[in-house]
């Protein structure tokens, strides 16, 4: 049988859709446990990518190096390893697995505002200037919606990879559709290990259509044709 | 931490360092070999540049431990299975980088060339591709990184690297373990990094260093 007969005879049993640990409120929870260190992240990274953008304007100096290399370098650590240290050395809490997800997410959000603002061109911000903005308005008006395409593609890439990690957290003891992955894993039943792959996989392709959606929405028009994909 | 741990295991910590390199540099230099023809035809023909990104971001999208899963069925519990998965995961890397390095070479050194009586593919080869170098081992070099970090999720399908020490670790609740297998996995992929860098240096004898 190929992966996805397994996946589809898993996941069409009804028993699988009721009661507790069932499919659906798996993946509230894993929704849950997604959305909360990627919210948190953004709240962090984005302003702070954009003031340092802002700073740097347009120039690419020391600074950019090293946010850019720090970035690089995040994913050079093992997210199991992290997951597994934590909890070996500080018992599993709310910390264990919020912690690492929102280290983790912090990198792509953070460069990818920085780059965004820091490549605004510098006619446009000297336009914004004499049109007498003050830095704020400059900030929050122009630069901001300018490097929005980019900002979106730094919190989808924080997405896909919170969604993954949240999977793996499964092995810690977290709850979510990792759940279906480890213990058929552990209990050598392919069905549920098959099923939950399936939907963290379509979850996954969900999370990149909304960005798809929200960058439709909030990308002025205009701008729409620089869109970058990485 | 338990130092005396680490002379007491070595040979086994050297063989899991061993199988973390194999399973992640392998997977990036196949990479390498397929997106270098898939860029050059997604740089050259504007049409197919779309869905090429479209299918590599909804592959990279696809979380490994999913990855793994799904090719269970054809691959098994193999170290193959977690090297055609990782090979998949860096051609999305390496491929946009291909592209972008072609596209950023400037008219005028295409006219140039074309001007000295290069052909097609000479130009391609001798002009076009050395000039995109440095964008394309940028992409190498995430490709190779994140291939040795995430080569230690395949520990629970059970292909053993250094994620053998973070799941032993826990299961013995016995950190050095774990720590051991965090610094080598990093230690390993900045060591990767760093020779790419090295390699990048040697083959841009023109580019400007600061």
């Amino acid at each position: 049988m190929s992966f996805f007969s397994w996946a589809w005879d898993w996941i069409t049993q009804a028993r699988n859709w009721h009661g507790s640990d069932s499919i659906p409120q798996q993946i509230v929870a894993h929704l849950g446990y997604s959305a909360l260190p990627l919210v948190i992240a953004a709240v962090i990274a984005v302003p702070l990518g954009v003031a340092l953008g802002h700073r740097s304007s347009g120039a690419t100096g020391r600074g950019a190096t090293a946010i850019v290399n720090l970035a690089n370098a995040s994913r050079a650590i093992p997210t199991l390893g992290l997951l597994v240290l934590l909890v070996v050395v500080l018992g599993f809490s709310p910390l264990t697995w919020l912690l690492p997800l929102v280290v983790l997410a912090i990198p792509p959000i953070l460069v990818n505002a920085y780059e965004g603002v820091a490549g605004v061109d510098r006619d446009v911000r000297d336009a914004a200037r004499g049109a007498g903005m003050t830095t704020w308005q400059q900030i929050v008006r122009v630069e901001v919606p300018i490097a929005l395409p980019l900002i979106l593609v730094g919190l989808r890439t924080a997405a896909i990879f919170v969604v993954a990690t949240a999977t793996i957290a499964a092995y810690i003891g977290l709850g979510g559709l990792g759940r279906f992955i480890i213990d058929g894993l552990a209990s050598s039943q392919y069905g549920p290990v098959a099923g939950g792959a399936l939907l963290v996989v379509i979850l996954a392709v969900l999370v990149l259509l909304l960005f798809a959606v929200l960058s439709r929405l909030l990308v002025p028009a205009g701008l729409r044709r620089q869109e970058r994909s990485e | 931490m338990d130092w005396s741990w680490i002379p007491g295991n070595g040979a086994q910590i050297w063989q899991l360092t061993y199988e973390n390199a194999y399973l992640g540099i392998i997977p990036a230099l196949i990479g390498l070999v397929i997106s270098i023809p898939l860029g050059i035809l997604a740089a050259r023909w504007r049409w197919f540049y779309p869905p090429v990104l479209a299918v590599v971001n909804v592959i990279y999208a696809i979380p490994a431990l999913a990855l793994f899963i799904a090719l269970i069925p054809t691959f098994g519990l193999t170290d193959t299975n977690v090297i055609v998965a990782l090979t998949l995961y860096s051609m999305c890397v390496i491929t946009p980088n291909v592209v972008a390095g072609l596209r950023a070479v400037p008219a005028s050194v295409r006219q140039a060339a074309t001007a000295m009586g290069y052909g097609t593919l000479r130009r391609l080869l001798a002009v076009e591709l050395p000039l995109a170098v440095p964008v394309i081992i940028a992409g190498l070099r995430v490709a190779v990184v994140s291939a040795i970090s995430l080569a230690s999720v395949g520990q629970l399908i059970g292909v053993s690297q250094l994620g053998y020490l973070f799941i032993d670790g826990e299961q013995r609740a016995f950190p050095t373990e774990v720590y051991v297998g965090l610094v080598l996995v990093i230690a390993l992929a900045i060591a990767c990094d760093l020779v790419l860098v090295g390699i990048r240096r040697a083959l841009t004898p023109w580019a400007v260093r600061s």
